[in-house]
């Protein structure tokens, strides 16, 4: 459930610097969500599906991921349509679609898996560790990049404790259903969980007091920028320009 | 409860990003060095609680245990849920960067209201204590949905009544949690008293 499936691999993408990667989906984001018409959107999406390309991820991976996000899109589908007053073309019993509608819902629909595409193709395509200390890199505080690093090391320490709970649960015969024996017995396990957690964390804070921790946290690993990251980044402020120039002149379809 | 990249108009989340720094400064603030291990680690342990799905009648829902991490850590729970919400982008990719900051601010803001709202009674013994618990579980999830909902409803008028909806199904979620909640707290109540009583939370 925690894997990363994206993030080893060999591309053009993968040996771009994180920090840049960081940088140019941060961007992206930012104005493919500040659009307001289709037009810079669609080639928003038809760019993520490039650089998802380029990073030569899994297609079958990639839908799967596509699928899990779009589900709040799809709730929106099922409700935006026929919730927008506006001119219908679609009639379903009582119910009426409207144009306006469904633009909406097609809008949001664009936008969110362009920005999700560009993501997979430049975030997904490291380590949380490595996208952690990348953002340290570009100026998010140490103690929050701290907070990312040590949550991102022990999510997976007690996600095997809970597993291994869960699965002694099942082997005295546990089967979940709505009722409060199950939910009892669910936040019995989680509140063991929290305090395993926090004896674990008191230990493993007494263990760096030892070793001299004083607040910083060095890493091995530099960062080094090559031309090819500078070609890389220019090239989507090119595609953001064009964007912003649909933007502002909307082609009428 | 993750609204979607995409969605949200750019006032909502510029207002959104600017008060999800706010919390964000005031939480790493008060969250000193000692305290700091404690903090990621409880944060893992309630990321863990949300890949937890329980039945809700015919339907799951997974945990978001909001309000008791706001109870246990205080202001604290702002960095932890924004660290989470950020790990669960770079992890799934659910929301995403841009929309960060409205996530965040859905989230943490009623999980730091719990902990003004209902730390008192989580002291307490007995049947406050409950009391406390469950409306620290049911609350968090309700002001979290409402939150969600003003952000949709201010992007677009088009959004009002998916908003509505989307609070309406997150009824039995809210009493799910109540009663989860309620029982983690008595388990914690039971065996570490400590995490209830002693500022883990400044």
């Amino acid at each position: 459930m925690l894997d990363e499936p994206f993030a080893r691999g060999d591309s053009p993408i993968h040996r771009l610097d994180p920090r840049y990667r960081v940088a140019m989906v941060f961007i992206f984001t930012v104005a493919v969500a500040l659009c307001r018409h289709l037009a810079a959107p669609l080639v928003g999406l038809g760019v993520g599906v490039v650089l998802m390309a380029l990073a030569r991820l899994d297609p079958l991976a990639v839908g799967r991921r596509l699928v899990a996000v779009n589900f709040f899109i799809f709730f929106l589908w099922l409700v935006l349509p026929f919730s927008l007053p506006g001119t219908p073309v679609l009639t379903l019993g009582p119910l009426a679609a409207t144009r306006e509608g469904m633009a909406l819902a097609l809008l949001v629909t664009v936008k969110s898996n362009a920005v999700v595409c560009a993501f997979l193709a430049l975030a997904a395509t490291m380590d949380a560790p490595v996208f952690g200390q990348a953002v340290g890199r570009l100026g998010v505080p140490p103690k929050l990049t701290f907070l990312f690093l040590f949550t991102y090391r022990y999510v997976h320490v007690l996600a095997d404790e809970y597993s291994r709970l869960r699965v002694a649960a099942k082997l005295r015969g546990f089967r979940p259903t709505t009722g409060l024996h199950t939910y009892r017995t669910v936040a019995n396990l989680l509140g063991m969980v929290l305090v395993r957690g926090y004896d674990r964390s008191r230990r493993v804070y007494e263990a760096m007091v030892l070793r001299g921790f004083c607040g910083a946290f060095y890493t091995l690993r530099r960062f080094s920028a090559a031309p090819r990251d500078r070609v890389f980044l220019a090239a989507m402020i090119a595609c953001l320009a064009a964007m912003a120039g649909l933007e502002a002149f909307p082609p009428h379809f | 409860m993750h609204i979607s990249e995409g969605v949200l108009s750019a006032p909502v989340l510029g207002v959104g990003a600017v008060l999800a720094a706010v919390g964000t400064a005031v939480g790493l603030r008060r969250l000193d060095y000692d305290r700091l291990m404690t903090v990621a680690i409880l944060s893992a342990a309630f990321f863990v609680a949300s890949l937890i799905h329980v039945p809700i009648g015919p339907s799951s829902a997974h945990l978001i245990m909001n309000g008791l991490l706001g109870a246990i850590l205080g202001w604290a729970a702002f960095p932890a849920i924004l660290t989470g919400l950020l790990l669960q982008s770079v992890l799934f990719q659910y929301g995403g960067l841009a929309v960060l900051g409205v996530n965040a601010c859905d989230m943490a803001y009623p999980a730091v209201a719990c902990f003004y709202l209902f730390r008192p009674l989580l002291r307490a013994s007995g049947k406050r204590r409950v009391v406390g618990a469950f409306c620290c579980g049911f609350f968090s999830v309700l002001f979290s949905a409402l939150l969600t909902a003003v952000a949709l409803e201010f992007s677009d008028e088009g959004f009002f009544a998916a908003a509505r909806i989307l609070v309406a199904v997150h009824l039995p979620i809210m009493v799910a949690e109540g009663l989860i909640t309620a029982m983690v707290v008595s388990y914690l109540a039971k065996t570490r008293p400590e995490l209830l009583q002693a500022t883990v939370a400044r």
